[in-house]
């Protein structure tokens, strides 16, 4: 029987004592009949039985609620799980924790709330991610409630290697505060290795929290995404055997797309359809020898190369630990500090030339364009972004293919100021890495981008060029699990001949009717170019008929043309076919996300 | 007519006899997997009947394994061949050829051993586009290929005589006389409404072949003596032009000719045409259609391998087949009447032919038109076929004849041949400009092993053998086919390969250079190593031991090398 304490218990040190004596020795039956006396002798008599109430020793506690309703808005998962990090350690820390994504939130609860913790991320030129949309909305409209006895605190992640830095918090920052929430804790912005910022903000917060509850912080255990049972995570990736690495495109074309098979065997590391893998890749070293000529600097010299004081020779951090391919305006800044050159700090200060100036440049651009530089390869790395890693949509299931992950990776190459410019990880994955070979990788779940739970609901799959990527997991899937419902996919790329990803998975999965229905648009095969969404307005009447079965919709690929496109697309045909305005369309269409009937994973 | 001693085979019909007979007519399945986007390819079963609307389902080999791995279906595509009847297009023809070359092929024409035109790499959306095209020029590619009557050859050079022109146009009419009459081949690429089919009457629908078309392809060429160039002898039905004084008076008529075999099936082997009689110009059509009609009744249906109308006039013998024709006929065929022919090859370079016309004929490696590094032939044809006024004749060895052109334009033609090095062959070896090589390798899918990209590699090696025996203009056919099928008519050239495996191939010696004598089988499944020693030792002893005159084919007999072929029956004696 559990031992009472003040803590535990509503009695008093002497109380707790005696009891925790007498309690031991009673028979199941005198329990019994004390517990009836109890309760009688409540009702009964207003005197003789000391109130429970009164005995217990905080008075604050009344006062101020424990509640903390954490709001997250996360594209890729970062935000999310930062937020439900931040939930678990306030849990441990005796709050009563809610942690829900900003569009699973009813907007009018907000007033109801008096601690709001915000946890968001930055996408597209400076928007919201799409499970922010909604609430970001409302917050910004003119049904957003006057708010009293609400205080906030804002964590913001995002890339500082984008104009709108970390915008999406900004704005919640600001909104929340003119509506007349009081911040508990000022916003904190993460640049892409999010981990110590993070931390910091959590401190805060429970500290801020904590005081007004008058209780004492304590140290918070560091945010960390979950990653299942494994002992692998985004901050401590596991090291994956390369099993297959081959070029999807034939020969001829224009486009390089390798198709990655990674072995996950003993990582205990596991993945559901629609979540991603993250990579962190190595510079090309012909890069970073270009950069150590610039500087003239000893390749073997040992420098430091994070918070915990570790040192590695300068070559091998610049190829592993450093970013060197992107330019962002705090290494700009720094930089003008450490070099004597005035045109860089003017530079600096002229936000539309450092646009212009960042677009497609990268470190050794800097350093050509701006010397002199007398500086030591230590304090030159010391202003250098740790190497981000890059995300790949997951192209395989796991019940088809145990203890593997495949990706589907389009290779970046172009030339910019009169050099060939090459993308890290992808030219990585294209040029060096062979099987054999081993990658540091972690999972990043997608709660966002799921087959729908109901194997009986029709899905339509949108997805040209790599956004074919999570369709081949969810067929792998569906064909793994024998799913009933009905299936359609969207593909489309340059040219038939060369490039018709994982052609013949898709036939045969046609042919046994795992898929359903296909339809294909090469842009560069006719006069007039075609794209998925002109195949979608060809087959309008029908698609429309499976959103009326309840299909879910899903798009995955290019951000900036392709997923506008289709979306407008999609509006059009339950406008038309629906008989709908253009507002009922779109309302229709929220409606389906809020059901998480619309998914997209776009980049 | 119901025939007592005449029976085709027995055993149960071949599945392409089931394929026709589903297809309604040649129609099939055609209209509906020409439009499926998910795959460049079509049905086996649609396949077959696409031959007979010209055109063949090929994928690249060279891409094949490779695409598997990348996870791509094969490189679809489709090969072409357009039916020129004698080989004559005018040169508006030439550049819609060409253009569509560009437009919808690999680039590249090929001028066919049997006078036709093939384009190569064409993809499932642009076959429409490219018949309509073709169709507009004035052309086709209807029973290109299939069951049925093929493009009839006919000696292509005019400046022979008036008679040649004559003889043309008894070649086309022979041609269009024998076509198919199903509207399957004008609906389905025409865009022709269809006729709501009445019960059709099989005999309504196709006159002459009926429902199940022939048990074979069917081929018909005309020669005109002294020129064998058609290979009049390799033809299911050859015609040889009579000429007295000038004037065509009539044809002998050959039977039962063919090349194709299949290694190790003793069964199956060439054969050489059979002179049974002689017959007037006006009657040539009758005779044809009687001869086809006997094919279609007692060629073998059940094995294709043995369907083709040689073995029908081996099986049932000559005589009786020729009973059986006059008996259709109604009349009978006059006496063979004399000719001589001495040779099977081409003439190279200007000749000043009749009405004060020129004519140049080029010749054209392999048949390939293309734009090759160092030689801009396409270009160069297609600047010529700008201001040719004349026509165009494909020569029944690949080879091209700019034909009838006027003193007027000579100078203008010779002056863009000089500017684009178009050559006669005359730098070139006479074996060279003697050598044929099929398509083979990477489009053929019956292909075993490389053929017109390697034998102009193979002749550079044997030039030099050649040349050092003194040889270099000395005439020695050579042919070379990636398989048995014989589609350059390997066993009749005096030295000939036919591929067995890559980089192997089976060597034959012996036939005659007039085209009137198989070759028979000297090497088996050897390599080019094996191949020169062979050449080292025969051609140094020709050059040595030849009588005056003697073609290489026949010294290899007298000289004990290799022994005659007096039939194809005991071709693999
Ligand atoms: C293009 C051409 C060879 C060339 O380099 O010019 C050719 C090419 C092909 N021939 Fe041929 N044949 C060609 C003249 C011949 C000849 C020569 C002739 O007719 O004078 C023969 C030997 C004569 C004969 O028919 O016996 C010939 C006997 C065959 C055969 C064997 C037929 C037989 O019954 O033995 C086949 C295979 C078959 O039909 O099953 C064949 C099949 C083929 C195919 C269509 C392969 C196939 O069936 O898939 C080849 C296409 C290759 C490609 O990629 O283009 N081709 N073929 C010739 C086109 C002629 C035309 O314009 O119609
Ligand atoms: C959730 C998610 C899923 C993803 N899934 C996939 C996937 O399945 N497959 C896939 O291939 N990618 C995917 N991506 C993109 C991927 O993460 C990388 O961004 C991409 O591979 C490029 O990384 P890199 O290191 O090769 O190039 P980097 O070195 O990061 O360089 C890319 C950058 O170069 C610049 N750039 C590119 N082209 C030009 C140009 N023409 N001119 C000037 N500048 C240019 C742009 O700033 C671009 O951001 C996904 C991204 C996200 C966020
Ligand atoms: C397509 C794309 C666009 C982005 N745009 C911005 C941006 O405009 N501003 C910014 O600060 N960060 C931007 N980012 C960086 C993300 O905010 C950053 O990766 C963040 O960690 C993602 O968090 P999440 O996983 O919760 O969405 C962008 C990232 C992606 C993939
Ligand atoms: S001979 Fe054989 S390899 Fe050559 S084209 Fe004819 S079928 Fe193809």
């Amino acid at each position: 029987m559990l031992q009472l304490k003040v803590v535990n218990s509503p009695f008093n040190q002497e109380q707790a004592d005696l009891l925790n004596r007498l309690l031991p020795t009673l028979t199941e039956a005198q329990k019994m009949w004390l517990s009836g006396y109890l309760t009688a002798s409540q009702s009964t008599s207003a005197e003789g039985t000391p109130d429970v109430s009164t005995a217990a020793p905080d008075q604050t506690k009344q006062k101020i609620s424990k509640d903390v309703t954490i709001l997250y808005g996360s594209q890729t998962g970062n935000a999310q799980g930062l937020a439900e990090n931040t939930g678990k350690t306030l849990e441990a820390k005796g709050f009563n924790v809610t942690v829900s994504s900003m569009n699973d939130f009813k907007p009018n609860n907000l007033k109801k709330l008096e601690n709001l913790l915000i946890v968001v991320s930055t996408h597209g030129e400076g928007e919201p991610p799409d499970n922010a949309l909604s609430f970001h909305e409302f917050l910004h409209g003119r049904r957003a409630p006057k708010l009293e006895n609400f205080r906030f605190s804002v964590l913001s992640l995002g890339d500082s290697s984008y104009e709108f830095f970390c915008q999406t918090g900004k704005e919640f920052d600001v909104r929340l505060a003119e509506l007349g929430g009081e911040r508990l804790y000022p916003r904190v912005d993460c640049d892409l290795d999010f981990e110590e910022p993070a931390n910091k903000w959590l401190k805060g917060v429970i500290d801020g929290l904590s005081e007004a509850k008058g209780h004492s912080a304590s140290a918070a255990v560091p945010a960390e995404a979950p990653a299942g049972t494994s002992p692998y995570s985004r901050t401590n990736p596991f090291k994956a055997e390369v099993l297959e690495n081959l070029n999807l495109n034939g020969r001829g074309s224009n486009k390089e797309t390798r198709h990655l098979e990674l072995s996950l065997e003993g990582s205990g590391l596991t993945y559901e359809p629609g979540d991603s893998l993250g990579i962190y890749p190595e510079n090309d070293p012909e890069l970073v020898d270009l950069l150590l000529n610039e500087f003239k600097w000893d390749a073997s010299e040992s420098v430091t190369v994070n918070k915990e004081g570790e040192t590695r020779p300068l070559r091998e951090a610049l190829i592993s630990n450093f970013e060197i391919t992107v330019l962002t305006k705090p290494l700009l800044k720094q930089a003008a500090e450490l070099t004597g050159n005035d045109k860089l700090k003017a530079l600096v200060e002229n936000r539309e030339e450092l646009k212009a100036y960042t677009q497609g440049r990268d470190v050794i651009d800097l350093v050509r364009d701006f010397g002199p530089w007398n500086v030591s390869a230590q304090e030159f790395v010391a202003i250098l972004r740790k190497m981000p890693a890059r995300l790949y949509s997951i192209a395989s299931s796991l019940s088809a293919n145990p203890d593997e992950v495949h990706l589907t990776i389009g290779a970046v190459r172009y030339e910019a100021h009169g050099r060939e410019r090459k993308g890290v990880c992808s030219v990585l994955c294209s040029e060096r890495l062979q099987p054999g070979d081993t990658i540091p990788v972690y999972l990043q779940s997608n709660k966002n981008f799921k087959l729908p739970q109901d194997q009986e609901t029709p899905i339509i799959m949108v997805g040209p060029g790599t956004g074919v990527a999570p369709f081949r997991s969810f067929m792998q899937e569906r064909e793994e699990t024998g799913a009933k419902g009905k299936s359609w996919m969207f593909f489309g790329d340059q040219h038939f001949v060369t490039d018709f990803l994982y052609q013949t998975e898709w036939q045969k999965w046609l042919k046994d009717g795992v898929l359903t229905k296909m339809d294909v648009a090469f842009s560069r095969d006719t006069e007039e170019k075609v794209y998925v969404q002109n195949r979608m307005l060809e087959h309008s009447k029908e698609l429309f008929q499976w959103l009326k079965e309840g299909a879910s919709f899903y798009v995955c690929g290019d951000k900036t043309n392709m997923a506008r496109d289709v979306h407008n697309t999609l509006v059009e045909i339950i406008e038309t076919e629906g008989k709908m305005s253009r507002e009922q369309a779109e309302g229709y269409l929220a409606e389906m996300k809020k059901q998480k009937r619309y998914q997209r994973d776009v980049y | 007519m119901v025939n007592k001693i005449l029976k085709a085979p027995e055993g149960p019909p071949s599945d392409v006899e089931r394929i026709k007979d589903e297809s309604n007519y040649l129609r099939g399945t055609l209209g509906e997997t020409m439009l499926d986007r998910i795959s460049s390819g079509i049905s086996e079963d649609d396949n077959r009947l696409m031959k007979f609307h010209g055109s063949y389902l090929q994928d690249d080999r060279d891409l094949r394994n490779e695409r598997q791995k990348q996870k791509l279906e094969p490189a679809y595509q489709f090969m072409l061949r357009v039916r020129t009847p004698g080989g004559v297009s005018t040169p508006e023809q030439w550049l819609v050829m060409d253009d569509l070359a560009q437009k919808y092929g690999n680039g590249t024409l090929k001028l066919t051993t049997r006078q036709a035109f093939q384009m190569h790499g064409i993809l499932k959306w642009n076959m429409k586009k490219t018949i309509q095209e073709i169709h507009a020029s004035l052309l086709d590619t209807i029973a290109a290929c299939g069951d049925v009557n093929r493009n009839v050859m006919c000696n292509p050079n005019p400046y022979q005589s008036e008679v040649q022109a004559e003889v043309f146009e008894w070649s086309k009419k022979l041609s269009d006389y024998l076509l198919p009459r199903t509207r399957a081949y004008h609906e389905l690429w025409l865009d022709e409404e269809k006729v709501i089919s009445t019960p059709e009457v099989e005999e309504e629908v196709e006159p002459m072949y009926g429902p199940l078309y022939l048990p074979r392809k069917f081929k018909i060429g005309v020669a005109v003596p002294p020129s064998n160039d058609i290979d009049v002898y390799s033809q299911d039905l050859g015609f040889i032009a009579i000429l007295e004084d000038e004037k065509l008076v009539g044809f002998n008529v050959a039977i039962g000719g063919g090349m194709g075999m299949t290694h190790g099936d003793k069964a199956t082997y060439p054969q050489l045409a059979k002179v049974i009689g002689f017959c007037r110009p006006d009657q040539i059509l009758e005779v044809a259609e009687k001869i086809i009609t006997i094919q279609r009744d007692y060629g073998n249906r059940s094995v294709r391998k043995n369907a083709r109308f040689k073995y029908t006039v081996d099986r049932l013998g000559l005589e009786t087949v020729k009973e059986e024709l006059e008996n259709r006929l109604g009349w009978s065929l006059d006496e063979a009447k004399p000719y001589h022919f001495d040779h099977n090859g081409d003439r190279y370079g200007w000749e000043k032919g009749v009405k004060g016309k020129w004519h140049f004929t080029l010749f054209v490696e392999g048949g390939r038109i293309a734009d090759f590094e160092d030689y801009k032939l396409m270009t160069g044809l297609r600047e010529i076929a700008k201001v040719h006024s004349g026509d165009f004749r494909l020569t029944a060895n690949q080879n091209l004849i700019i034909a009838n052109v006027s003193t007027e334009k000579k100078k203008q033609i010779s002056d863009l041949i000089e500017q684009y090095g178009l050559t006669d062959g005359k730098h070139y070896s006479a074996l060279r400009r003697s050598s044929l090589a099929c398509v083979s390798l990477p489009t053929c899918g019956l292909a075993m092993a490389e053929a017109e990209r390697y034998l102009p590699v193979l002749l550079e090696k044997i030039e030099a053998i050649v040349d050092e025996n003194g040889l270099r203009d000395k005439e020695i056919t050579i042919r070379m086919t990636g398989c048995p099928n014989g589609c350059a008519r390997p066993a009749l050239g005096e030295i000939a390969f036919i591929g067995k495996a890559p980089g192997k191939y089976n060597m034959y010696l012996g036939a005659a250079f007039d085209g009137s004598r198989l070759s028979k089988m000297y090497r088996e499944n050897i390599s080019e190593e094996e191949i020169l020693n062979e050449l080292r030792v025969l051609l140094p002893r020709y050059a040595k031991e030849r009588e005056e005159g003697e073609h290489f084919g026949d010294f290899v007999i007298r000289a004990g090398v290799i022994e005659a072929v007096t039939d194809g029956t005991n071709f693999h004696a």
